[in-house]
């Protein structure tokens, strides 16, 4: 009945969304709100970057001026997906560098970036802003000297947790004198030293600094040289947080963090002597942020942070807080939001810390505003779940990791799967789940039954049949990213629920009984997906049809079939005399 | 295709890789069952979970969950100036620790552990292993596989070196021992 809404002003009003899933809403309305919208994004995300090209991309955001990507899938972290298997950033930059030159910031995680990809990014965007790069490798130290070197406006350079073949620690002295609009800047995942009068410069010529993430071969000197020169930092990381004491250097350090009013958040503390952490101790009051989760330190130390850092909201540690040390965190950071504790001993053996269910359990009676969990734990009980879910409905993250595979409640020796029911059913808001422990088809199905909300869902040596996923891609309304390794189900509950793969963005499977005739099947049934089978031992076409698979990738995507697959990449649509495109690898 | 019948190296099971190869395990350490430091713990309670657990020796690919980047950054519990390892010696009741980073060399080691275990290790030759004795020293290393001790260069050796096994007679001929 009425008039429709004038483009400009359905303009000036999308102007205040910046939630890409309502602007995806927004675009589904009809033809004209899909048309204004997609002029106006300027962040767009793509979760998976084979779910669709880069040319769709570009061409239906013009003005797009942030891009996010993520190339491999999340057990890429361990090592389950092979080197060579893709995510290559290139065929994107290159498109994005003809069509789409006002771009200012690219974010890529999970992705395989070259220098030359990199040069391309500083010679290509003239207001380039923004790189953050997270998991990614393929690139060198001469790349981030490109960036460096050539973008005039940079502020933000970010190598998070990156694989970089270092070359040394010149890239620094790449940024020109006149850079002086860098607000963060993270290098702590290289290895060489860097120039430390170099980064004194830069630091001292960057008033806008808020963020610096140092790498673990700046030393206790460097660091307070820097801090004297960036009071106003609100997110630190230290380099190496270890010297021989001397009371003097402790002294400068501990002045240093009290001039840092600012500051929010702090990382790094690689190799930290005990001796030196009280020089932090005026830093903690006002703290939100605090990862130490390398700081090989023991409980008692890490106490005595603690108890002073009662505004904590996020705490990243090691098992070495022993469930001592989390009683100090339920008692005095009562605005905790997040916590994670990471094994230190990473292997199977020798876990013999003083780490418990019980060190959670008390967190999440404490802690009301918990809600977003990460624990290593050698072993756990279903009391323990139950009481978590019962304090935390509000938990929106659930990863639970029981070390040994198959670990029984060690009380009761029974699985676990009245404790996740009680998790399931308790936190209704439950966004993300990962489970472990020994667990039976049972706990799929009260997963599958609850966990409307979950979205996605690690699993790992768990369930006895095909029973298990049967219920989960019956159950689970909300799930977009299902990964599960060792498991021991077969063809027929993937063949039964092909269908709800359509809905969901990716299903990893490895080391699992599925066949290889069953991925041909679904490769069929489901044209919209690449049904990926991906086997180091055997060429997928010389397999029989009913032998298993390492392992299947499946997702959707609106790009068909990729370009650049490797040997031990087989989908439906190969032709084993194409080679791997020359083009999609550079 | 039969050839894929039979393919052991292929084979999917669940658990963790060795646990259907226990009998391989001790195929390897049949002269000596009380090397395996499982085989005597009575109970299966908490107080000895890590060592029940079978094999220990068993490394998953991507388990526990923790991403490289990490595991190559944590500088363990063990200072660095220390490196404690559990030797064992067939037909000896039970284990000793030493710490590696006592020793400057493998000389050292060798005489250390002639004297806490009281025999004498062979001569070391670079392709025949050690000679002269029913003994070898052999060591553990991260991947999971039994080596020579002395056939890399020590600083590497101390590096990957998880744990020590002094073999003795038929056990120890597979490596080299010329007896």
């Amino acid at each position: 009945m009425g008039l429709p809404l004038p483009s400009k002003v359905l303009e000036h009003i999308l102007s205040f969304i910046d939630s890409n899933e309502d602007r995806n809403s927004v675009s589904l309305v009809c033809k004209s709100w899909f048309d204004t919208e997609r002029r106006t994004r300027k962040r767009v995300f793509v979760g998976n970057c084979y779910s669709v090209s880069p040319v769709t991309v570009s061409r239906r955001f013009p003005k797009m001026r942030s891009l996010t990507l993520k190339g491999k899938p999340h057990f890429a972290d361990y090592n389950l997906v092979p080197d060579g298997w893709g995510g290559y950033a290139w065929p994107w930059i290159e498109v994005l560098a003809k069509k789409n030159p006002l771009l200012e910031e690219i974010r890529l995680k999970r992705m395989v970036i070259t220098d030359e990809c990199l040069e391309m990014i500083a010679a290509s965007f003239k207001e380039f802003k923004a790189l953050v790069l997270v998991s990614c490798e393929g690139f060198t130290t001469d790349g981030i000297a490109a960036i460096a070197a050539t973008c005039r406006n940079l502020e933000v350079l970010e190598l998070r947790e990156c694989i970089v073949e270092d070359l040394g620690g010149d890239w620094l002295s790449y940024f020109p004198e006149s850079l002086t609009s860098l607000v963060s800047l993270d290098f702590s995942c290289l290895d060489s030293e860097v120039k430390l009068s170099d980064l004194e410069r830069l630091v001292s010529r960057s008033p806008n600094l808020k963020s610096l993430k140092l790498n673990r071969a700046v030393t206790l000197e460097g660091l307070e040289s820097l801090l004297r020169r960036a009071p106003q930092l609100t997110d630190l990381g230290t380099g190496s947080f270890s010297a021989e004491f001397e009371p003097e250097m402790f002294s400068k350090l501990s002045k240093a963090f009290a001039e840092c009013k600012q500051l929010k958040s702090l990382s790094g503390l690689w190799d930290v002597i005990p001796e030196y952490l009280p020089a932090l101790y005026s830093v903690c009051p006002g703290l939100t942020s605090l990862n130490l989760s390398y700081a090989t330190v023991r409980m008692p130390d890490l106490v005595g942070i603690l108890r002073r850092c009662w505004k904590l909201q996020k705490l990243w540690v090691m098992d070495l807080i022993e469930d001592k040390g989390l009683q100090t965190v339920a008692m005095r950071c009562k605005d905790l939001r997040e916590l994670r504790v990471f094994p230190s001993e990473p292997d199977l053996d020798d876990v013999s810390v003083a780490l418990t269910e019980e060190g959670l359990v008390t967190v999440s009676r404490s802690c009301r505003k918990l809600e977003s969990i990460l624990y290593f734990c050698v072993q756990f009980t279903n009391a323990a779940l139950v009481t978590i879910s019962r304090y935390r409905p509000n938990i929106k993250c659930f990863r639970l990791c029981v070390i040994e595979p198959f670990a029984p409640d060690h009380i009761t020796r029974e699985p676990l799967d009245e404790g996740f029911r009680a998790i399931v059913e308790g936190c209704k808001d439950l966004r993300r789940l990962s489970v472990s422990g020994l667990l039976t088809d049972k706990a799929f199905e009260y997963i599958g039954k609850h966990a409307k909300k979950v979205r996605m869902l690690s699993i790992a040596f768990a369930g006895d049949s095909d029973l298990m996923l049967h219920h989960l891609l019956s159950g689970c309304e909300g799930l977009k990213k299902l990964e599960i390794r060792d498991c021991p189900f077969g063809d027929s509950a993937l063949l039964e629920h092909a269908a709800k793969l359509e809905t969901m963005r990716s299903l990893w499977m490895s080391s699992c009984f599925v066949s290889f005739g069953a991925c041909k099947v679904l490769s069929q049934k489901l044209p919209k997906l690449n049904v990926e089978v991906i086997d180091e031992m055997y060429p997928p076409e010389s397999r029989p049809e009913n032998s298993p698979v390492e392992r299947i990738y499946i997702y959707r995507t609106l790009a068909g079939p990729r370009l650049d697959m490797p040997e031990f990449v087989w989908t439906i649509h190969k032709n084993p005399e194409v080679g791997v495109s020359n083009l999609a690898i550079k | 295709m039969d050839e894929f019948v039979n393919l052991k190296a292929t084979e999917l099971r669940l658990g963790l890789p060795g646990t259907h190869n226990v009998c391989e395990e001790t195929e390897k350490v049949s002269c000596n069952k009380r090397a395996l430091p499982n085989s005597d713990t009575e109970n299966e309670n908490e107080s000895s979970k890590t060592e029940t657990f079978p094999p220990r020796k068993a490394q998953i690919v991507g388990w526990p969950p923790v991403r490289s980047y990490r595991k190559n950054n944590i500088q363990t519990k063990k200072n660095e100036s220390d490196h404690y390892v559990k030797v064992s010696m067939d037909g000896a009741p039970y284990l000793r620790k030493i710490d590696l980073s006592c020793y400057k060399g493998y000389s050292e080691l060798l005489k250390a552990l002639e004297m806490m275990f009281k025999f004498f290790v062979g001569e070391y030759f670079e392709r025949e292993g050690y000679k002269g004795s029913e003994f070898v020293p052999t060591y553990e290393d991260k991947d999971g596989d039994w080596m020579l001790i002395g056939d890399v260069p020590w600083e590497m050796f101390v590096c990957t070196c998880k744990r020590l096994r002094i073999m003795k007679g038929s056990e120890a001929k597979g490596l080299g021992c010329d007896v």
